[in-house]
C-alpha cells in the first residue's frame, strides 16, 4: 500500500494526497472521463519519462476508474513504460521493408555493443534499446532513431561509430 | 501566379529523416547572402521517396523544375545557378512539371516532363493531387487547389444527395476490408442513436496506419491535412454525425501537429465548428493519439481505445454503425477513404467511377519499398498489374537481381510470385491468389529473401500484438511461430519439423475460421500464400536442412573464397570471436564452430571474398 497522506490540497479532485504542480496542471487539461485515460497517461508519461505506480494511482483517482484498470491500458499498449528510460533511445524500426534490409543484424549489432536485448536500459542509464513496428520511413530502409535523430540506410558495421558518437558526447 | 520565386522544399517524415530541415536551413541562408527575394515552402512528400530530398523551383517565366538527391553541399551551386546564372538544367534536375504557358527554353527542352517520367507515367493521382505542391499548413494553399469546392457542393445537395453520390462513384473503403462506402454511410444516415440522453452520432477517421511497411496515410496527413478534413466534414454531414474523431498514431507526430494546426485554421475560418459556411451544420473535431496497438486498426477495438479502454475487439453485430463508440451511431472511415471524397463531390461520382475496373473504383495508394529501385509512395488507377508496377513505375530490382515476391496487404496480406504478376489491382483479384489489397504496403523481396523467414516475421508480428481476448489467436498465433521456429532451426530432429509442418496448414486454416476479429481471420495468410507458392523453400529447409536464399541464421556457414581473398586482415581484426585466422596477405579461414554468424565479416571485406551458404 502506498501511505496516503492528508487532504488534498492542491486539486479539486477525489484523491487524497498533495499531487505534485506538474501533475495537476496535467490534470486540469482533462475532464473527469475515462474516455481521458489514455491522454493522460502520455501527458504523464511525456513529462516524467515513465508511469510511476504513485502516478498511476493519482490518475485512476482523479478519474474514478479503478486502478486496475489504469494499469491495464498502461500495459496493453506498446506506447507505455511503467520503468524509467535511458538518456539516449535507441529504436530499431522492425518494419517489412526494413526486415528485409536486414534491420535484424542491425539489431543484433546494437545488443551485443551496448551489452543489452532489446526492451532494456544500460547499466549506466545511457542507452535504452527498443524495437518499433514501423516509423513510416521505409524508403531510407533499414531505419534506427536515436531520441529524434533518424539514421537510414545503415549497415551494421556502421553502428559501432553510432554508439560512440552518443558515448562522447556525455 | 505572383511574380515571387517559389521554392518548395518536401518536408514529410521521410524529406526529414533524410535531412530536409537543413537543406531548408541552407536554402534560406544562401537565399539571403546572394540577396535573392524568394519564397521557401515547406510542402508533403511527392513520393519519389527514392530522389529524397527533392527540391522543386518555380520563378516567373518558367516551368516548375523539380530537382533530386539535394544535399546540403548543393544548394549553394543550385541556387546559383538556376536563380542567378539562369542555367535550369543543373545536374541534380529531376524534370519539369507540365505548364499551361507555352514556354520555350533551349536549355529545358531536353529536361523530360515529370509526368513522363517512368516512374510517375502511370501514375494516376487522385488523393496524392496535392501532397509535394502545397503548403500543407496554409488554408489559402488548399483553397487556391480546389479546397472545400466538394464541401460546398454536398450541403447543396443534402446528405442523402451526397450518398447517393458517393454509392454511384462505387468507392470503397481503403483500410483493408473494401465495404462500399456509399452503403456505409447509409446505414449511420439511418441509424437512430438509442439512449434517450445521449442522441450523439459520431464520425471517425482511422488514421491509426499500424502495418510495418506502410505510409500511405502518414504521407496524406503530413502534405494535405485539409483534404482529411473536408472529406470528414462530408462523411459527418451526410450521416448527421456532430461529433468527429481523428484516431492518429502517436508515432507520427509530424502529422499529429499538421493535423492540429488544420483543425485550428479551419476553425477559424467557419470550415469547422459551428454552422459551417452557413449551412446550419455543425461539427466538433478532436485528435485522439493512439497508443501503439496494431489490433486498433479493428474498428471495434479502435472506438474502445477512444473510450479509454484496453484496444480488445468485440463481436459484430451490433455494428459500429448501430451502437459504436459510446454507444452511439458511429461510422469509420479510413484516411485514404476520406481524402478520396472531396474530389468526388467536386466533379461527381461519375468521374470518380470512370476511374478503374468493373468491382473496384477510382485509384490506390501504394507504399512501395523493399528491394526496389524507385521505392516510394505511388497511386494507381485500379486494375494496373503489378507487373507495371514493379517493373515500369519501380524500374525494378535493385542491382538487377532476380524478383521473387511481392508482400502485399501487410501481416494480414500475402506474398504474390512471379507467376502471378499480371494480376489486376483489384479487391477481387487479389483475393483469387490468396492476397489481399490490404491498406497499402507493397514490399517487394528478391531472390536473397527467404520466404520462411517472411512468414515468421508476419507471425512474430501477430503473436505481439495479439490482443489476447480470443484463443485461436492468441494460442494458434505462437503455436504456428514455434513450428516456423523449429523449421528455421538446426538442432532441431528432422522428423519432428516434418511432423510439425503437418499440423500447420490445419492450424492455420483454424485460426482463419474461428478469430474473432480480422486480426487473427488472416493472421494466417502470409503463411498460406507462402506455403501455396513457395512449398519448395519450406521443403528445403525442412528436408536439406538449408535456407536457398542463405538467410536464416541457424542453417547457414560462412565461407571466404581463398581465391578472391587477399589477406588484409580486415575481416580478421574486426571479428567478434576471432573465428578468421590467416597470415597477412595469404588467404584467410572461418572457424565455423566459433563463428556466431554476425555477419560483419561479410559487410566489411573490401574485395567480396566472403559469402554466407
Amino acid at each position: 500500500m502506498v501511505k496516503r497522506m492528508s487532504n488534498c490540497t492542491s486539486c479539486n479532485c477525489n484523491c487524497s494526497k498533495n499531487l505534485p504542480e506538474d501533475l495537476v496542471k496535467i490534470f486540469e487539461k482533462y475532464a473527469k472521463k475515462r474516455e481521458n485515460v489514455i491522454p493522460l497517461l502520455q501527458d504523464v508519461q511525456e513529462k516524467y519519462g515513465y508511469l510511476s505506480k504513485e502516478n498511476l494511482i493519482s490518475i485512476s483517482e482523479y478519474l474514478n476508474v479503478p486502478t486496475s484498470n489504469v494499469y491495464g491500458v498502461a500495459t496493453f499498449y506498446n506506447q507505455f513504460r511503467l520503468v524509467p528510460l535511458g538518456k539516449h533511445i535507441i529504436r530499431v524500426c522492425r518494419g517489412t521493408a526494413c526486415h528485409v534490409k536486414g534491420s535484424l543484424k542491425i539489431l543484433e549489432k546494437l545488443e551485443s555493443e551496448l551489452k543489452i536485448k532489446a526492451g532494456e536500459t544500460t547499466e549506466d542509464g545511457l542507452f535504452s534499446l527498443e524495437t518499433v513496428a514501423c516509423v513510416g520511413a521505409c524508403s531510407i530502409a533499414p531505419v534506427i532513431t536515436i531520441d529524434e535523430e533518424f539514421y537510414g540506410r545503415l549497415q551494421a558495421k556502421d553502428v559501432t561509430a553510432l554508439v560512440e558518437k552518443y558515448e562522447k558526447s556525455n | 501566379m505572383s511574380d515571387r520565386t517559389k521554392i518548395y522544399v518536401g518536408m514529410g517524415t521521410c524529406g526529414l529523416a533524410a535531412g530536409a530541415k537543413s537543406v531548408y536551413e541552407a536554402i534560406s541562408t544562401t537565399l539571403k547572402n546572394l540577396k535573392i527575394d524568394a519564397e521557401i515552402i515547406p510542402t508533403g512528400c511527392v513520393g519519389y521517396c527514392k530522389r529524397e530530398i527533392i527540391v522543386d523551383i518555380a520563378k516567373q517565366g518558367y516551368p516548375k523544375l523539380s530537382y533530386g538527391d539535394v544535399t546540403v553541399a548543393d544548394v549553394e551551386g543550385l541556387l546559383k545557378s538556376v536563380l542567378v546564372d539562369n542555367i535550369n538544367n543543373h545536374k541534380l534536375i529531376i524534370g519539369k512539371y507540365p505548364t499551361t504557358e507555352v514556354i520555350s527554353k533551349d536549355d529545358l527542352d531536353e529536361v523530360p516532363a515529370i509526368n513522363e517520367l517512368p516512374f510517375f507515367k502511370k501514375q494516376r493521382r487522385l488523393v496524392l493531387k496535392n501532397c509535394g505542391h502545397i503548403n500543407p499548413e496554409s488554408l489559402q494553399d488548399y483553397l487556391a487547389a480546389e479546397g472545400y469546392e466538394g464541401l460546398k457542393k454536398a450541403f447543396a445537395a443534402g446528405p442523402l444527395g451526397v450518398i447517393d453520390e458517393v454509392k454511384k462513384s462505387g468507392l470503397r473503403g481503403r483500410g483493408g476490408g473494401g465495404f462500399p462506402t456509399g452503403m456505409k454511410w447509409e446505414f449511420g444516415n439511418k441509424s437512430v442513436p438509442k439512449d434517450p440522453n445521449n442522441q450523439k452520432k459520431y464520425m471517425i477517421c482511422n488514421a491509426d496506419e499500424g502495418d510495418p511497411g506502410a505510409f500511405m496515410d502518414r504521407s496524406v496527413l503530413e502534405g494535405d491535412p485539409f483534404s482529411l478534413l473536408e472529406g470528414m466534414t462530408i462523411a459527418a454531414y451526410a450521416i448527421g454525425a456532430s461529433y468527429g474523431y481523428i484516431y492518429v498514431r502517436a508515432e507520427y507526430p509530424l502529422a499529429i501537429e499538421r493535423l492540429e494546426n488544420a483543425i485550428k485554421l479551419a476553425k477559424e475560418n467557419n470550415l469547422l465548428g459551428e454552422n459551417i459556411l452557413g449551412s446550419g451544420f455543425n461539427l466538433e473535431l478532436k485528435i485522439k493519439k493512439g497508443a501503439g496497438a496494431f489490433v486498433c486498426g479493428e474498428e471495434t477495438a479502435l472506438i474502445g481505445s477512444i473510450e479509454g479502454r484496453r484496444g480488445m475487439p468485440n463481436p459484430r453485430p451490433p455494428f459500429p454503425t448501430e451502437s459504436g463508440a459510446f454507444g452511439c451511431p458511429t461510422v469509420i472511415n479510413n484516411v485514404e477513404t476520406l481524402a478520396n471524397v472531396p474530389g468526388l463531390l467536386r466533379h461527381g461520382g461519375d468521374w470518380f467511377a470512370s476511374v478503374g475496373t468493373d468491382s473496384s473504383k477510382g485509384t490506390k495508394v501504394f507504399a512501395l519499398t523493399g528491394k526496389i529501385n524507385n521505392a516510394g509512395l505511388v497511386e494507381v488507377p485500379m486494375g494496373i498489374s503489378l507487373r507495371e508496377i514493379i517493373y515500369e513505375i519501380g524500374n525494378g530490382i535493385i542491382d538487377d537481381k532476380k524478383y521473387k515476391s511481392v508482400q502485399i496487404g501487410g501481416p494480414s496480406g500475402g506474398c504474390i510470385s512471379e507467376e502471378n504478376l499480371d494480376i489486376k489491382i483489384d479487391y477481387e483479384s487479389l483475393k483469387t491468389v490468396g492476397a489481399m489489397m490490404g491498406s497499402g504496403g507493397l514490399v517487394v523481396m528478391d531472390e536473397g529473401t527467404c520466404m520462411v523467414d517472411v512468414a515468421k516475421y508476419f507471425v512474430e508480428f501477430c503473436t505481439k500484438e495479439s490482443c489476447g481476448k480470443c484463443t485461436p489467436c492468441r494460442e494458434g498465433t505462437m503455436r504456428m511461430f514455434e513450428i516456423l521456429e523449429k523449421i528455421t532451426t538446426k538442432e532441431v530432429d528432422k522428423q519432428e519439423k516434418i511432423d510439425s509442418v503437418k499440423h500447420l496448414e490445419h492450424l492455420a486454416g483454424v485460426i482463419r475460421d474461428t478469430s474473432l476479429c480480422g486480426l487473427g481471420q488472416t493472421a494466417p495468410n502470409p503463411v498460406l500464400s507462402t506455403l501455396r507458392y513457395f512449398k519448395n523453400e519450406y521443403d528445403a529447409h525442412i528436408y536439406d536442412e538449408k535456407c536457398p536464399s542463405a538467410h536464416c541464421k541457424s542453417l547457414i556457414s560462412y565461407e571466404i573464397n581463398e581465391s578472391k581473398c587477399i589477406g588484409c586482415g580486415i575481416c580478421k581484426a574486426k571479428c567478434p570471436t576471432s573465428a578468421i585466422v590467416g597470415e597477412r596477405k595469404s588467404p584467410h579461414k572461418i572457424q565455423t564452430a566459433v563463428c556466431v554468424k554476425c555477419d560483419q565479416c561479410v559487410q566489411l571485406c573490401p574485395v567480396k571474398a566472403i559469402a554466407a551458404k
